[in-house]
């Protein structure tokens, strides 16, 4: 039988992927984009593996807002990376660095 | 081993596979194909849970929608791939150890002293006639409705800004706003001018 457990250490496993994919690819926005998207999907998998074992149907209604807000964000994400390659002709995370931080 | 065990294990590993290659592929749009991919298989698995609603949503909304709005963006951006993976091997040893690392300590926790058969059984099996999708309704639209508003005010919110940011004004074009012209009064265009009425020179002695 599979146990929580299981499906606690997939979502673990798919977290530190997306943090390596972060680590890795840092001079591509888009590639970091995605990488954001695998944590949601890693945290949403515990969610609805809590909500499945303890019988409790409130974690579900969580994952849909998660749902609701990452696609408003990735959406406000891919349009802010359109404008800045209109404006510099690059995605190089390097290359934004305009605010001299 | 049984059925459901297997098919865990067969989704787990594609699962874990289609995560490795969105962050190592080197084209963005296989990068993009394969999230697809884990998406997909990740509904597979929330069906698992008897979460059917969230897995269709899964589907729909990010395979959907979400992804193809990626592939749209990978495409349209004209992008030197060579210069955006510059360091990514270098990064490599520090990132996998950090990585490891964190798979360690969460399987330490998580693992099944804790969250095991043991600890937490699995739940029994819903009758047939059970309705997940009923079920979160009936939560949603009671309990959850304040935060249900505000999330379709954020999803409002979402469409404006990114219509705003990507909107522009092209100069030739031969748009006339409408506003302006519902607004244009007779004044603004049109002046009447007095003057005195005279007579041509040709034309009184036609008419004698």
């Amino acid at each position: 039988m599979i146990s929580l457990s299981h499906y606690l250490v997939l979502g673990g496993i798919l977290f530190a992927i997306s943090v390596l994919g972060i680590f890795l690819n840092r001079k591509n926005v888009i590639i970091l984009l995605m990488a954001i998207e695998l944590m949601l999907l890693a945290v949403n998998m515990n969610f609805i593996a809590f909500s499945h074992y303890l019988g409790d149907i409130h974690g579900q209604i969580f994952v849909f807002f998660i749902l609701t807000v990452a696609a408003a964000e990735s959406a406000i994400g891919l349009a802010i990376l359109v404008v800045l390659f209109r404006n510099l002709h690059t995605i190089n995370v390097d290359d934004l660095d305009h605010l001299k931080g | 081993m049984t059925y459901t065990t297997a098919i865990f294990y067969f989704f787990a590993s594609i699962l874990v596979f289609a995560g490795l290659r969105v962050i190592t592929a080197r084209n963005p749009v296989h990068a993009a194909l394969y999230l697809v991919l884990a998406f997909f298989t990740a509904a597979g698995l929330w069906m698992l849970l008897e979460a059917e609603f969230l897995a269709i949503t899964l589907v729909l909304v990010y395979v959907g929608a979400v992804m193809v709005l990626f592939l749209f963006v990978v495409m349209m951006l004209d992008i030197n791939l060579e210069k955006l993976r510059e360091g990514f091997w270098d990064y490599l040893p520090l990132a996998g150890f950090v990585a490891v690392l964190l798979v360690i300590e969460m399987a330490l926790i998580l693992g099944s002293r804790h969250f095991g058969l043991e600890v937490m059984g699995a739940p029994a099996p819903h009758a047939a006639d059970y309705s997940n999708t009923k079920e979160l309704g009936r939560v949603l639209y009671t309990e959850y409705v304040y935060a249900f508003e505000l999330a379709a005010v954020i999803l409002l919110v979402a469409i404006v800004a990114a219509i705003a940011l990507t909107l522009r004004r092209r100069k030739d074009s031969k748009y006339i706003d409408p506003a302006e012209q519902v607004k244009v009064k007779r004044n603004d265009r049109l002046r009447i001018v007095k003057m005195q009425a005279t007579q041509k020179p040709g034309a009184g002695e036609d008419g004698a």
